[in-house]
């Protein structure tokens, strides 16, 4: 049923660190590689060694200029890499605009998922969706979309620090942090407290369960650290005995 | 977005046959339809064919149209789904009705079934244009126009078309050519009004709201340096449409003259002209206007702009 939960048991989501990222694009390549044997699997890819190459993928990496201008007035200029995925939204209109009740979101854990089985390709959720977070795969004809790897995060079969989602698991940053949003004592919870997580586009009213963390800002001024002052050298001997004759 | 022809006919074509229902119906309630069983037959087939060929249509570009059953279920919250559900129902009133004014033994339920059939018709329609209305994603459709548009149009183009063929067989639908004068104008001045707040509005969200990046600071620009793809990935092609937009005056010139005005003059004339045989220029009327609604349907998907490219450097959307 496409109709949302009033509320869900968890808030599972992500916090990604715009500060900590440097867009090695490792959680992109280890979500193609699980997602594409686990839940939603295959993501097909077309022409994948040829020209116009396409594919589906869950996770995708943008590099951006960000120019603004520090506290004293100057302009600033920085590299920021954003990764981009299903953000599980509290509201996503991507569920409730599907016609056959193949989008739902789970009451558990608030899992924004797709049921293939049901779904007719209209493509009408990746219209709603701002995050461009669903991918049309025109060889199965169906959407496909993040799973937060509901098949990894659950798996009993796996070591248990291996519990979390491809994209966390893989990052060489710790860029990427799972945990459950819902829950104000979670780590995930006091690091966005702490370092001011923000939600995209939040005028959409979509409510995004992931947050991102801003990059920090950057410090106006360097610690003033001044150099040694020159003395007067003290001569001593030979040296000193002219020097003291020449003073008379 | 990406003008898809499959939705493009189906809006246009399954609008034309719901405001040829509607201005039967019209008729009908006011026991003005003329009894020619061949135009009665040819009008019904017309306006069912088109609503039933756009409804075809509109399963074409689904992935699993086998599936498409399925879409009756959701209509507690998916326009896409009442719409389904409305379009359905839809036949039920209007088949009634081909059935009793075919048969003209069946003449009285024809009077209220007609009637019984504007709201159906209707309904659809409003469905159709609140699947657009409904995506707060993209500005140019999320908006109080949108609704308008759609619901002045189809029964525009219904009328039109239905002028057309009592202009083919010979029968007189009183104030028909004057009704739709009326409805191309009405047409003209919503799509007007559409253009003009979509030309002097964007939607709230910035590349610097999408990156959660508004809120640090005064001013901060965030210019796209590299995309995640070296091609054009789904959501590029389906919602980062932007060959038309170079063009869109010229077409939209086009969408003016073909679909509003040259109908408009070609209708009227045949009326305020002392010359009866002059009714059959409803005939390249309703032609040149399928063409130019065509065109305004086509605008109406190419200059939508999705917010998500705000992400691959778009400054506004």
């Amino acid at each position: 049923m496409t109709s949302l939960p009033d509320k869900t048991d968890k808030k599972l989501g992500l916090v990604i660190d715009l500060d900590t990222c440097v867009g090695c694009q490792a959680c992109v390549t280890n979500c193609k590689e699980w997602n594409t044997g686990g839940h939603m699997a295959p993501l097909t890819d077309l022409n994948a060694y040829a020209a116009e190459a396409d594919g589906v993928w869950f996770n995708r990496v943008h590099t951006y200029e960000v120019t603004g201008s520090s506290a004293c007035g100057a302009s600033t200029s920085r590299t920021m890499h954003f990764p981009r995925s299903c953000l599980h939204c509290e509201k996503p209109d991507c569920v409730t605009v599907c016609p056959t009740g193949a989008s739902y979101k789970r009451t558990s854990d608030g899992i924004v998922l797709v049921n293939e089985d049901l779904c007719i390709g209209c493509k009408l959720c990746s219209w709603a969706c701002p995050y461009g977070a669903r991918e049309f795969d025109v060889f199965e004809g169906v959407m496909k979309k993040c799973t937060l790897c509901v098949d990894r995060i659950y798996n009993e079969n796996l070591p248990e620090e291996d519990r979390v989602p491809a994209c966390v698991a893989t990052c060489p940053t710790g860029a990427r942090h799972f945990g459950d949003l819902g829950d104000p004592n979670s780590a995930v919870s006091k690091l966005v407290a702490e370092r001011g997580g923000v939600d995209l586009m939040p005028e959409m009213g979509y409510a995004p369960t992931n947050k991102y963390l801003p990059p920090r800002p950057r410090k106006d001024t360097a610690t003033s650290v001044p150099a040694k002052e020159l003395t007067p050298v003290a001569a001593t001997g030979f040296l000193g005995w002219v020097d003291k004759l020449l003073s008379r | 977005m990406h003008p898809a022809f499959s939705v493009i006919f189906f809006t246009t074509a399954s609008g034309a046959g719901y405001g040829m229902l509607a201005t039967l119906g019209f008729y009908a309630g006011h026991d003005a339809l003329p009894q020619n069983v061949w135009f009665s037959i040819t009008s019904m087939v017309v306006a069912l064919g088109l609503v039933t060929a756009g409804l075809l249509s509109s399963t074409f570009h689904l992935g699993h149209p086998e599936r498409a059953w399925r879409a009756f279920s959701q209509w507690r919250t998916s326009w896409l789904s009442r719409e389904g559900v409305a379009a359905l129902l839809a036949y039920i009133p209007a088949c009634a009705f081909g059935l009793a004014w075919v048969f003209p033994a069946l003449e009285w339920p024809a009077r209220i079934l007609g009637p019984l059939m504007i709201p159906f018709a209707l309904g659809t329609l409003f469905t159709t244009a609140m699947i657009y209305r409904s995506l707060k994603t993209i500005h140019a459709w999320h908006n109080k126009w949108v609704v308008p548009c759609y619901l002045v149009l189809g029964p525009m183009t219904g009328a039109v078309f239905v002028l057309a063929l009592s202009a083919g067989f010979g029968v007189t639908l009183k104030f028909l050519a004057a009704f739709s004068g009326a409805l191309l104008a009405a047409g003209l001045v919503v799509k007007w009004l559409y253009w003009t707040f979509i030309d002097s509005t964007s939607a709230a969200s910035t590349p610097a709201t999408a990156t959660g990046l508004s809120g640090t600071g005064p001013a901060v620009d965030v210019k796209s340096v590299e995309w995640p793809h070296t091609e054009a990935n789904y959501v590029m092609k389906e919602m980062g449409f932007a060959v038309a937009r170079k063009h869109a005056q010229k077409l939209r010139g086009i969408a003016i003259w073909l679909g509003f005005m040259v109908p408009a003059i070609l209708i009227e004339s045949s009326v305020m002209l002392p010359l009866p045989q002059l009714s059959f220029l409803a005939i390249p009327a309703a032609v040149l206007m399928a063409v130019g609604i065509v065109v305004e349907r086509w605008l109406f998907f190419a200059q939508a702009r999705h917010v998500v490219t705000l992400f691959y450097g778009a400054k506004s959307a």
